[in-house]
């Protein structure tokens, strides 16, 4: 079976990037990159006491999400999703490792809430209402990689759209020094099985041993190197192009992920 | 769908290191759990604690994954010569095409968490040996176990909080069905820690006592630890009569709250019709539920309505987590293999430590194991973020 799956909707947001159009003209070399702290959106689909709970990393995710969702022209509440991402909410997870190792050890009952893995997915789910499978993994520096890698898997088998939403967010100093993300990266895709009049890009993925692709503009190379999500910007590249393409992604050591874009217009 | 085989699987928690013991303690209607002396930890909680985790040394050439979550990693790996199983089908398949997929929710937190305590008086910064990659991070344990193993396939993490190492399954029957693997290693690893330890307890959801799931007095979790491990294979690749198949798979969101259930269990229900489809199964057909069964007041109550609304109350169920605590991203796993052994076997295991069930939750609660010869098992597990994940389990013959 090939891993195939049309791109619908593409949502970003990183340092020097705030939406898609933007991004696609730095990505495709119409415009400059000009490289500035992300900034992450208040997450609007959320009810209020819900949005001030969230810390960057929930808004990063939410807000690539909406971006892709919006773009596909999709009905989010009916969409299956896979979030994938390195770590967690770095800064909320600081705060409950200071809390444990001070007296006395009391931690908030929202940052616990909060500490876990799929609280992006959690949120997302409030916000949108979306009930179907949604999964939520990480594979270290590879993470962008795992999540396609089970997004087509989801559409080429279950032949199901699929939102995919990759996403890390920096930790404070101390962690900071042993885990150097220096940012908010994130992107999300939505994927279906079938061709429309919508689709931008048809994907064919096949697990390689060959090596991953880099950037050319060695700021870009820096950011898709520092932030593990980043690691899906030869793909979104390419899909910024409009051109027929090969992309090698890296994903494990002895596997990297290779993809075929072929833009559908 | 078309069914797995679950080739070989083990477990190790509370209850037992090793399917034997596993089995024994089920049988005999124990609990392992015990009062919380864990670290340096005060709280006044009951807690499964795997024993001789600490004295299980890592490989010197994989020393920098040392942490509590691998030792206990490494611990189940060694039980039911559940290495050499993994080393054989390793042989069989080709080293490339065995993907590993584990569920664990804190990791190796705990290295972190004891880093913080030794952070440099001056630049605050955390010590030289403390290695985030290998032990924090939630990729640790798959990582751990590709190398330990050396296994080359696809991996990756699942952590989707208490769901997390039954959705594991599904990811790896899809990476089969795709192709891209012809076996899988799936299962859960997650250890105690201190931000499960405190993180409940903030949110008042820790008993006192041993927890007594669906008990007309239950009054909150006991947090355990586990490591459970299975092989998943296409059934094409050939049965035997003891094997057990997984038969469907079904997901769902609540998309209603963090960390408290829907009240009427709608995900739930829907994660246990899904699962019945997937299988091409109907209610009636099930012969065993394992249960979610957390023991906090509105899990057990959303859980019996939700169940109520698929099967009716006739079923046969019980929650195991009054034997082995809430093992968290281990649990589905754990529970995976306690629907294994209950088929294999013929037994439905007691709800233990559950005196008096709660009149109000119509399920058909068993506080007393029960031998019957079971064709069909469903396990349950939900997690924060209103995440569900129901698993059905048969015999191969």
């Amino acid at each position: 079976m090939s891993l195939e799956a049309f791109v619908q909707g593409i949502g970003i947001l990183g340092p020097g990037f705030s939406d898609w159009p933007g991004t696609s003209a730095v990505l495709a070399g119409r415009r400059e990159y000009a490289p500035a702290p992300a900034v992450l959106p208040v997450p609007s689909p959320l009810p209020p006491t819900e949005r001030r709970r969230t810390g960057r990393v929930v808004k990063l995710a939410l807000a690539i999400a909406s971006e892709a969702v919006a773009h596909a022209g999709a009905a989010s509440e009916h969409l299956r999703s896979v979030f994938s991402s390195s770590g967690g909410d770095g800064h909320n997870c600081h705060e409950i490792c200071q809390a444990l190792a001070s007296e006395p050890r009391d931690i908030s009952p929202t940052r616990f809430s909060n500490s876990v893995h799929n609280a992006s997915a959690g949120y997302w789910s409030i916000a949108t209402g979306a009930t179907p499978a949604s999964t939520v993994l990480c594979a270290f520096d590879g993470s962008f990689c795992a999540g396609l890698l089970e997004a087509l898997a989801q559409v080429s088998v279950d032949r199901q759209p699929v939102l995919l939403v990759a996403y890390d967010t920096e930790y404070p100093e101390p962690l900071h020094a042993k885990r150097p993300v220096p940012d908010a990266f994130g992107v999300a895709l939505v994927l279906t099985p079938k061709r429309d009049e919508r689709s931008a890009a048809r994907l064919e993925a096949a697990l390689e041993a060959g090596r991953a692709d880099t950037l050319r503009d060695p700021r870009l190379e820096a950011l898709r190197r520092s932030i593990p999500a980043a690691r899906a910007l030869p793909l979104i590249r390419q899909l910024a192009l409009g051109e027929p393409g090969r992309v090698v992604l890296e994903y494990l050591d002895v596997w990297n992920l290779g993809v075929e874009v072929a833009p559908c217009r | 769908m078309r069914p797995l085989v679950v080739r070989a699987f083990t477990a190790a928690s509370c209850l037992g290191q090793g399917l034997e013991q596993t089995l024994a303690a089920l049988i005999e209607e124990r609990s392992g759990l015990e009062p919380c002396k864990f670290e340096t930890v005060t709280l006044d909680t009951h807690v499964g604690e795997v024993t001789g985790v600490d004295d299980r040394a890592l490989p010197a050439e994989l020393r920098r994954y040392d942490c509590r979550n691998n030792r206990l990693a490494e611990l189940a790996l060694r039980q039911d010569g559940f290495d050499e199983t993994v080393e054989s089908a390793a042989r069989r398949f080709g080293r490339r095409r065995i993907g590993i997929f584990m569920g664990t929710s804190t990791s190796g937190i705990l290295q972190t968490e004891l880093a913080y305590r030794r952070r440099d008086p001056v630049s605050g910064g955390l010590p030289p040996d403390f290695d985030y990659g290998a032990t924090h991070n939630s990729f640790s344990v798959a990582d751990y176990l590709r190398r330990r193993l050396g296994l080359e396939g696809p991996a990756a993490v699942v952590s989707c909080a208490c769901a997390s190492s039954a959705k594991v399954f599904a990811t790896a029957r899809r990476m089969l069905q795709a192709d891209l693997i012809d076996a899988a290693l799936v299962g859960g690893v997650d250890s105690l820690c201190l931000t499960t330890l405190y993180g409940f307890h903030s949110l008042q959801l820790c008993s006192p006592a041993p927890c007594r799931p669906f008990d007309v007095a239950r009054d909150g979790i006991s947090i355990g630890e586990a490591a459970a491990f299975a092989i998943v294979e296409r059934v094409s690749d050939g049965t035997a009569a003891d094997d057990v198949l997984l038969l469907g798979v079904g997901e769902s969101n609540d998309a209603y709250h963090m960390s408290a259930p829907h009240p009427e269990g709608h995900g739930a229900r829907r994660a246990m019709q899904l699962a019945l489809s997937d299988a091409g199964l109907e209610p009636g057909d099930i012969d065993y539920i394992n249960l979610h069964g957390t023991g906090t007041p509105s899990n057990d109550r959303s859980e019996s309505r939700a169940v109520s609304a698929v099967f009716g109350t006739a079923t046969p169920c019980s929650s195991t987590k009054g034997a082995t605590g809430h093992t968290l991203g281990a649990a589905g796993a754990l529970e995976t293999v306690i629907a294994a052994l209950a088929l294999r076997h013929g037994v439905m295991p007691a709800g233990v430590n559950t005196a008096q069930v709660d009149p109000t939750l119509t399920v058909h609660y068993l506080t007393e194991k029960r031998a019957a010869p079971l064709r069909r098992v469903l396990s349950n597990s939900f997690g924060f973020g209103g995440t569900n994940c129901s698993l059905i389990l048969g015999r191969a013959a």
